[in-house]
């Protein structure tokens, strides 16, 4: 429709008399400025604060490692965050606007994660962030996002120790991976000696430090504890104190390639997890990370996660269909692409509770948000933005899948800063 | 050194040379380019640092160093030290168990600063400890090295093997150092806030201006009588060793030179990009410090810090467009250049555009001439 400026304005000044055409062309134009004005007035209070919403769109981020080191496991993040804003927006998108992405490449690269967390804030404005996976990259990005207000959304099952109000945990922070499955073993595989392993950083060391707590307050013992670099290939001489010390139990957080030649030299040494002397207990292997050790080499270990592909709720169900329809056959499904695909459903219902975009807005409305749809089944954001989640033990399969073996009745609280397990 | 006089180390050429490159630096990016983009800038620039030390030890002493980023991430570390003490006082550390102690140290079940911190609340000793730390350490790897002859290829796996010991070290020491992680979230330099937008500009700037400061040390250092002999020993470094001069105590001084560049270049880096990490401080960081250096010209102190600002902006450019190709384009943009250029940018620019510009600019003068010949055979 063309509305004749020209003439509207002869009719407001000059004063012109009105026929009937000019009736209707000044009832068009008041019509279409109320369009105009209602639009902007909506889309001003949904967005405050200059982000990039129009009437049609809202634009998030995407921000993981697709190359360097850690793209391998980095990639089912990105195609769940991807399938999650392609369900969304078949479903109509978020207050009525479509979801759109830029992705960006943190090229396991830390100082890059902070760079292209800085661009996707400052230069496209982004309403939401979806992205990094090591803790190493959450450290570096916090900063920036503390100080542009912007919200991010992080899937890694992570240390603790952090409650940052511009970050959604996603994962499980430590307690809720470990504590239960720590009974678990206690309980039911009568275990009293444990061997803890892991890769030398942050998660894998604050996690035996709260696994070392929890055994010694159960009254049982810690035989060994022991670091790797991430990389390390070489395993034998441990294996020999392994087998030295006898425990019941090796505890190991081992860390993305070197999983391979741990379970493998494991295995040589003639140490078989099916056998359960000792017992294997991992919080570092998912599906995805199976897929390089081998189902053969694992087979018969014990994993103490959130969530396997396995799972056999509808939900899960729906949810491995749709993914493997979108991403192909062959791929498998870990805990924390899990996790991720929650991320953009989170932000989702939270951005509808507040009915705004507005990242203040957003995050006072997050916590007590509840989804019924979740793969794991149902999960609340706690005040403190970690997710309540149950925890689940599964024996791997020589297929590469996890069997359920337990999970925990009652969801676990999040407990980033324990008690008594610092 | 000898006294050099200001005309005989700065030809006209040089002084045009500088003055385009202070005016890119310091009027035409902060025109055009947002506060993020040139904060981006200021971050690249801290790398041409390094490949100016570069240029001086590789393209000029012939001494090829793949552990640069020892002695960036060293100066890196030395101010980030400073300004993570100041961002751990007691009052906002006060939800840790041990409150007034750097964040991850508290994470490693460590209760008390360990002694080597201590210096480090004070900016005077943290500004010396970046100057002083990595050159010392260069000259004990010089010493070590080129008082007994070892050169060449071996050099530079040895440097490549401290680059990935010190690596392993900082990862293994995590209580320490923060381990794979770094230190991160630095917030203040003695009160004022780095994190703002003036304060960008205002590190920018310093950062430029301590480049162009290191860029006509640079310039000092090959025109005069050191300059010729490091060349000289490049080519032939036993008829310089014959000719009487002690050939090892040149190559640890520029060697030195070199590692204190870079050190200034990693202080820089902390404090615009706010945080250090051991991702600089590798094998891989280092290897990427010599492509640039590579890419610009190694001869060329100029080629070497326009090359690092070209193949970063290609890095960031190609990974802001392509995510999941971007390495395949920097890896043709490498062999691209590395074949058809071996003297790097400098080299096109020496042998194509120079020329060039020479001509136009004789005909220009002729021409003058011609008229002003014409005018006068009038009178």
């Amino acid at each position: 429709m063309s509305i004749n400026l020209k003439r509207i304005l002869s009719l407001f000044t000059a004063g012109a008399s009105c026929d009937q055409s000019d009736r209707r062309l000044i009832l068009s134009f008041y019509l279409s400025l109320w369009f105009l004005l209602s639009a902007a007035m909506v889309n001003a209070s949904v967005n405050t604060t200059g982000l990039a919403v129009t009437d049609k769109e809202v634009t998030v981020g995407i921000l993981h490692s697709v190359t360097g080191t850690m793209a391998i496991s980095e990639t089912g993040s990105v195609q769940a965050e991807k399938l999650a804003i392609k369900q969304i927006n078949d479903m109509g998108g978020v207050l009525g606007r479509k979801i759109k992405y830029i992705q960006e490449d943190g090229a396991s690269d830390w100082p890059t994660f902070a760079e292209k967390s800085k661009k996707l804030l400052v230069n496209d404005k982004v309403a939401a962030v979806f992205g990094c996976w090591t803790s190493a990259s959450r450290k570096a990005v916090l900063p920036v996002f503390e100080q542009y207000n912007g919200m991010l959304y992080y899937p890694t099952f992570y240390e603790g120790l952090e409650q940052s109000p511009n970050v959604i945990y996603t994962g499980q922070e430590a307690t809720q991976q470990i504590l239960a499955g720590i009974d678990w073993v206690v309980k039911e595989k009568g275990a009293k000696k444990f061997y803890l392993l892991g890769s030398d950083y942050i998660w894998p060391r604050t996690s035996n430090k709260i696994a070392r707590k929890h055994i010694e307050k159960l009254g049982l013992k810690v035989v060994g504890e022991e670091y790797y670099p991430l990389g390390h290939t070489q395993f034998n001489s441990v294996i020999n104190k392994i087998k030295l010390r006898r425990p019941d139990v090796i505890y190991a957080i081992v860390v993305g390639g070197s999983n391979v030649a741990f379970y493998k030299q494991l295995k040589a040494a003639g140490i078989d997890p099916r056998k359960e002397k000792p017992l294997i207990l991992t919080i570092s292997v998912t599906e995805d990370e199976i897929l390089g050790i081998g189902g053969e080499n694992i087979e018969g270990a014990y994993a103490a996660m959130k969530y396997f592909q396995s799972l056999p709720n509808e939900n899960n169900k729906r949810f491995v269909k749709a993914f493997k329809e979108m991403w192909g056959d062959d791929i498998v499904i870990g805990d924390v692409t899990q996790a991720a695909y929650l991320g953009p459903w989170l932000w989702k219902a939270a951005v509808e509770k507040a009915g705004s975009f507005d990242i203040d807005k957003v995050r006072a409305a997050s916590p007590g948000i509840e989804l019924h749809t979740a793969p794991e089944g149902y999960v609340k954001i706690h005040p403190n933005h970690h997710l309540w989640s149950k925890t689940r033990i599964g024996r791997a399969l020589r297929n590469g899948q996890y069997e359920l073996v337990y999970e925990t009745k009652e969801l676990m609280e999040p407990d980033p800063f324990p008690k008594g397990y610092q | 050194m000898s006294f050099v006089s200001f005309r005989a180390t700065f030809s006209r050429h040089d002084l045009v040379y500088i003055g385009i490159l202070a005016a890119l630096l310091f009027a035409i990016l902060p025109l055009f380019l947002d506060i993020f983009r040139l904060n981006l800038v200021g971050k690249y620039l801290t790398y041409a640092f390094v490949a100016l030390g570069l240029v001086l030890c590789w393209g000029y002493g012939g001494i090829l160093s793949l552990g640069q980023g020892v002695f960036f991430g060293l100066g890196g570390y030395a101010m980030a030290m400073f300004l993570k003490l100041e961002a751990s006082d007691p009052e906002s550390t006060k939800i840790q168990s041990t409150p007034g102690i750097p964040d991850f140290m508290d994470w490693n079940q460590i209760t008390e600063l360990p002694w080597f911190w201590e210096p480090f609340y004070s900016l005077p000793f943290a500004l010396l400890a970046i100057i002083i730390v990595p050159t010392l350490f260069a000259y004990i790897i010089g010493v070590a090295m080129f008082k007994r002859r070892v050169g060449g290829v071996y050099f530079a796996i040895i440097t490549q093997a401290i680059a990935s010991i010190l690596t392993i070290l900082i990862i293994g020491q995590q209580g320490y150092t923060g381990g794979v992680n770094g230190i991160t979230d630095l917030r203040t330099l003695l009160g004022w806030d780095i994190r703002t937008d003036s304060a960008k500009y205002i590190l920018y700037y310093l950062c430029c201006f301590l480049l162009l400061v290191c860029l006509v040390l640079a310039k000092l250092i090959t025109k005069s009588k050191l300059g010729r002999l490091l060349v000289a020993m490049r080519d032939s470094e036993d008829r310089v060793r014959f000719s009487g001069y002690d050939v090892a105590n040149f190559k640890i001084f520029v060697f030195c030179v070199g590692a204190a560049f870079a050190a200034i270049g990693g202080a820089m880096f902390t404090l615009q990009v706010g945080f250090m990490s051991p991702s600089f401080v590798g094998i891989v960081p280092s290897i990427e410090m010599v492509i640039f250096c590579a890419v610009g010209g190694r001869f060329s102190i100029y080629g070497a810090i326009y090359g690092t600002l070209v193949v970063n902006w290609a890095k960031t450019t190609f990974s802001e467009s392509f995510p999941e190709l971007w390495l395949f384009a920097m890896g043709a943009l490498f062999i691209g250049v590395t074949m058809s250029f071996p003297r790097g940018l400098a080299g096109l620019y020496s042998s194509y555009v120079e020329p060039f510009i020479l001509n136009r600019w004789k005909q220009l003068k002729s021409k003058q001439n011609l008229k002003v010949s014409a005018e006068q055979a009038r009178v």
